[in-house]
């Protein structure tokens, strides 16, 4: 089987080391066909490995909040979720809401849409009727 | 486009009453009339198709009082500048108007510029302007250190200053407020027709505006740019205007001191020249150039406009660190045909009243033009016997300007004074909250800078804008996604972020 | 000199240390400063929450080199407001501006006074034995750049749309394009597109992106978002509201290539051209600033150009990352602390510091000025080059001498570099040292370079 070369910056830590990945010719490799060099850490290959294969991210954005002078709250998943999953989670986003107080890590969906990524709260929120964010 | 739900502020109705007088425009010209008509018994309707007072040229131009050796000796022009210079001297204190009374050079940059400068100090003495006096290069530079070794020699004007132009509409507008006037904000005048009053009163003029009709017995046409399109709405065609564009750089305060003075070059047969002065706002203002256009509101710099400017002004100041600058801008003069000022009543339509190719040195000549206007109101029969009990609306003092102790009892009167909202500029919400409870309210963002000042500074409203939207959300009770950045519709938000009822396709 | 010196008919708060500003960077200084032996310690904060700039940054990726975890904005603030709510000598008063500072040589030491306002307590000032500056950096505008154009609503700083999005809930706009491709810029595409917008490009000057690749590939080429580089906007469009905007390719002196414009239907522009420190305070204070990073000149410890005034954050040099926001902050809070001590950095005696210049392809460094004999064990570096190299290397020099090299892969303006330089190197440079860099083709040949 021919084998080709892909350039690839690591995106684990803002270190940004530039990989060298070869993996083989003609659609989709398995994670144990691709070879990495250059990466400075194990978290490179196993990200460059998931990254062809099946790539994941975190999300994060902000559901709606009442009983606090702020008015978002902001969240992520606990955990990164296959990149595809990203316009549904967004959605499921749009109909939730939280109710201060709120601590960090407060969760507020266990399992999101089957992913086993959390929902949960970036930030400590008191209940309050302060002013502004 | 997205249906969204945008209260629109409220504006109070029109009244169903004669006025006195209608004045078409509120830049700097019509402020002013009707600020001295206000000190009279008229019934004065002051109308603009914008949301605001200054929203014209009153709002881009270099901002300058000039001592009044440009224009020829006789006419309505040299009269209304050299009158208009002391009056603004004496207002800038009883308004309490951001005023710096800096003075003047024209500077020679050639030998034969030196014959230009003696041919302006002989118009200045003629034209009755105080304390004219040539410089040589030596005296100038002295004075301006900053100045190119290329200067010949230079004519110093004394009594030249610089303004804030649109705090001195609003002061004049609002004091006419106060004084009983109506400001008409968003009211575009699309119909003058003569009619009949309500009991039998003859020759009226009825304006259709886009909210309505507004009646009156005298129209004074001080609309600018478009006081050609507002005179052929009535009468024959009188004056022609061609509007012409200059573009400017604003420089940060930093930048403020570069000159202490208003440094003009000498005019030339291609132009008025490039100036280089402070402002009233402690910044340093660069231009213009000189552009005709076509259409009056186009207001849009051009990189070829800009690169011009900064090169002529180069020539004045060599050092100008345009690296500074916090903003470019361009304001339409209404230049018309006629080298002077048009201050008459129509021979062909008694009543109507035009103040008419106000161009450059029009910021200085408003009060006197002002007064013109009165007089041909008078002389037009209508009776304007003085109001009692007149008073004066002077702009706030700001926050900043305070001393330790006042700002301290400024925060006990009103908490929100002790909460800065621009930080740039040091403005306070409390002083955001007064721009809308202020006699001409605040409409938009830009409609708070001109009246708080937030958003001037280097930030141009970057930290502290959608503080500003918040405060005048909440102040007149709508949605922050109803808040305009300025002129209607210009809307700052195009909506909420998701919402669960959203479709997708809706967006 | 400071205009503003003291006003009695103030009232007046006592505090060892003042610190302005209660973003990270002022946060981790308090925290740092306690842990030193500071006393009572006072944080100034002009927003309605401490946390700064991070509480609207609400992605992910912070915390990575500090903490050794992937934390967003939101969560890194709260770590150490948590740890400031928690430390009984640190105070936060939020809602509240510093409209002057001024600092006073005393025989003792150093008197600063702030004077502040906020709607609880009015205008006061505050007296301390030593003030971090913390204030952080504002964004460029259009008017810096003098993008052409008419002015209508719709052109938006980068980080004024993030807080727009991520802290009011609303949208400044439904099809943006991009000018700058800095982090903000590049998040907030994502965050834009996330939100159902339509990010059009993201247009860059030069030919290299300044944000981090992580941000390209996540916030840029995760949604198909084109990157122009070397492109500008020529002109924007619109009365109301932005309706068009034409880019066009710049040529290697940066000017546009006629022939090469074209033009986007959008009704928003963001602009993400920078950051500046935010310095009116320390200007107002006296402190000295150097013109390459906008920010005070510092020493190795972060004291500025006045005794008992520390700096440190994004109002001495715009960081990348937060982390080393919060290492050198611990840095200045622990000399604050030492000063108050009468320790060494606040001793009287004044012990001459050598230059540390920015040298060959070397922007500029920080600190600026180092006092050798203050110095433990190590001297933690900041710099930026002024352009992109590959398999470059940095040189430590005094004079002539190499005295120390190191290897870089990749080497570009718009990532900080961080450098430990042993104590011993500056034991011999009365003269100071030098920073450079130099690409694989200027140092080929030469040997040692790893």
């Amino acid at each position: 089987m021919s084998m080709s070369q892909k350039p690839l910056v690591c995106i684990v830590c803002p270190r940004g080391c530039r990989m060298t990945l070869t993996l083989p010719d003609g659609g989709a490799p398995a994670p144990e066909e691709i070879r990495v060099a250059g990466n400075g850490c194990p978290r490179g290959a196993d990200y460059a490995r998931q990254e062809m294969t099946a790539p994941r991210r975190v999300l994060t954005s902000t559901v709606r909040l009442t009983g606090a002078a702020l008015t978002r709250l902001p969240v992520k998943t606990s955990r990164a979720v296959p990149k595809e999953r990203l316009h549904d989670l967004i959605r499921l986003l749009d109909g939730l809401e939280a109710a201060a107080p709120v601590r960090i890590g407060d969760v507020l969906v266990k399992d999101a849409l089957g992913t086993g990524a959390a929902i949960v709260a970036t930030r400590d929120v008191e209940a309050e009727n302060g002013t502004d964010a | 486009m997205e249906s969204l739900c945008r209260p629109p502020l409220p504006l109070p109705p029109l009244k169903d009453i004669v006025y006195d007088v209608a004045i078409i425009g509120a830049g700097i010209t019509g402020c002013a009339a009707a600020f001295e008509l206000s000190r009279t018994t008229a019934r004065v309707a002051l109308l603009d198709r914008d949301s605001d007072v200054a929203a014209g040229a009153t709002r881009a131009n270099s901002g300058i009082v000039h001592a009044g050796y440009d224009p020829l000796p006789g006419t309505r022009m040299a009269r209304c500048n050299v009158e208009g210079n002391a009056l603004l001297h004496q207002y800038a204190g009883e308004l309490n108007l951001p005023f710096r009374p800096t003075g003047s050079l024209v500077l020679a940059l050639s030998q034969e510029e030196l014959s230009t400068l003696r041919t302006l100090y002989a118009r200045g003495l003629q034209n009755g302007v105080p304390g004219l006096r040539l410089l040589s290069a030596e005296e100038a530079r002295a004075r301006e250190p900053a100045l190119t070794p290329e200067v010949r020699g230079a004519l110093y004007a004394p009594t030249a200053g610089v303004i804030g132009p649109w705090e001195t509409a609003l002061a004049f507008a609002e004091t006419a407020v106060v004084n009983g006037a109506d400001f008409l904000p968003c009211c575009e005048v699309t119909g003058i027709r003569r009619a009949e009053g309500p009991g039998g009163e003859k020759a009226l003029f009825v304006l259709t505006t886009g909210r309505g009709t507004v009646c009156a017995r005298r129209v004074v046409n001080a609309a600018g740019a478009r006081a050609d399109q507002v005179n052929d709405l009535l009468a024959p065609p009188r004056l022609h205007i061609r509007p012409n564009r200059g573009q400017y750089y604003l420089l940060d305060r930093t930048q403020g001191g570069t000159v202490g003075m208003v440094i003009f070059q000498c005019p030339t047969a291609a132009g008025k020249g490039v100036l280089v002065a402070p402002t009233a706002h402690g910044n340093l203002i660069v231009g213009p150039d000189a552009q005709d256009i076509a259409d009056p509101d186009d207001t849009a710099t051009t990189a070829a406009g800009l690169a011009f400017v900064a090169a002529q002004a180069r020539r004045s100041v060599p050092a100008l660190s345009l690296r500074d600058s916090i903003r470019n801008f361009a304001g339409v003069r209404a230049v018309c045909g006629e080298e002077d000022f048009i201050l008459e009543e129509s021979a062909a339509c008694p009543g109507l009243i035009t103040l008419g190719g106000i161009k450059s040195p029009g910021l200085t000549s408003a009060p006197a033009i002002a007064r013109e206007c009165v007089e041909l109101l008078k002389r037009s029969g209508l009776a304007l016997p003085p109001r009692a009990g007149f008073r004066l609306c002077p702009r706030p003092v700001r926050f900043r300007d305070l001393s330790p102790e006042g700002r301290a009892a400024a925060v006990r009167r009103n908490p929100l004074y002790g909460r800065v909202v621009c930080r740039c500029e040091t403005i306070t919400e409390g002083e955001i909250a007064d721009a809308v409870r202020s006699p001409i309210p605040a409409r938009s963002v830009d409609g708070v800078k001109r009246r708080a000042g937030t958003g001037m500074g280097r930030c141009q409203g970057g930290f502290c804008s959608p503080r500003v939207a918040a405060v005048l959300a909440r102040e007149w009770g709508v949605p922050l996604t109803a808040v305009e950045q300025d002129r209607p519709g210009s809307f700052l938000l195009t909506g909420r972020t998701r919402e669960p009822a959203e479709e997708e396709g809706g967006r | 000199m400071s205009r503003y010196d003291n006003t009695p008919s103030l009232p007046t708060l006592h505090a060892d240390l003042a610190v302005v500003g209660g973003g990270p960077a002022g946060l981790a200084a308090a925290l740092a400063a306690r842990r030193a032996g500071a006393g009572r310690v006072l944080i100034l904060e002009r927003d309605a929450a401490a946390g700064g700039i991070l509480n609207q940054c609400i992605h992910n990726g912070f915390g990575l080199h500090y903490f050794r975890e992937e934390l967003t904005g939101p969560e890194y603030a709260g770590r150490f407001l948590r740890m400031a709510e928690a430390d009984e000598g640190i105070e936060i008063k939020t809602d509240t501006m510093v409209l002057e500072i001024a600092a006073l040589p005393t025989e003792a030491g150093t008197r600063v006074m702030v004077q502040a306002v906020n709607p609880a307590d009015g205008c006061f000032q505050v007296e301390a034995g030593a003030a971090v500056l913390a204030m952080g950096c504002r964004e460029r505008t259009r008017g810096a750049i003098a993008i052409p154009g008419t002015r209508p609503a719709g052109v938006y700083t980068a980080g004024c749309a993030q807080r727009y999005i991520n802290i009011e809930g609303v949208m400044p706009g439904r099809r943006a394009v991009i000018l700058g491709s800095g982090d903000i810029g590049l998040i907030m595409a994502r965050r834009l597109t996330l939100e159902g917008a339509e990010v059009l490009a993201c247009v860059e000057l030069m030919p290299y992106s300044g944000g981090l690749q992580r941000n390209i590939t996540q916030c840029l080429e995760d949604f198909g978002i084109p990157l122009y580089l070397s492109h500008t906007i020529v002109d924007i469009r619109g009365r109301e509201r932005v309706e068009q905007v034409v880019i066009a390719a710049v040529d290697e002196h940066r000017r546009p290539v006629p022939g090469t414009e074209r033009v986007l239907d959008c009704d928003t522009v963001l602009l993400s051209v920078g950051l500046i420190p935010e310095n009116e305070l320390s200007r107002g204070a006296g402190v000295a600033i150097d013109p390459r990073t906008n920010g005070p000149l510092v020493d190795e410890s972060m004291q500025t150009s006045l005794p008992g005034v520390f700096a440190c954050g994004n109002v001495v040099h715009v960081h990348d990352l937060v982390d080393f926001v919060t290492m050198e902050s611990g840095r200045a809070g622990r000399a604050a602390a030492r000063f108050l001590a009468g320790g060494p950095a606040g001793g009287q005696t004044e012990e001459a510091a050598v230059p540390l210049e920015a040298g060959g392809n070397v922007a500029y460094t920080v600190p600026q000025r180092v006092h050798p004999g203050r110095l433990d064990k190590t001297c933690e570096v900041f710099f930026r080059v002024n352009r992109v190299m590959e398999d470059a290397e940095i040189v430590v020099s005094a004079g002539d001498t190499a005295l120390l090299k190191k290897a870089r892969p990749h080497m570009a303006p718009g990532e900080m570099e961080r450098l430990l330089l042993p104590a011993s190197l500056f034991a011999g440079a009365a003269g100071g040292l030098r920073i450079t860099a130099r690409p694989k083709e200027a140092a080929a040949g030469k040997e040692g370079a790893r």
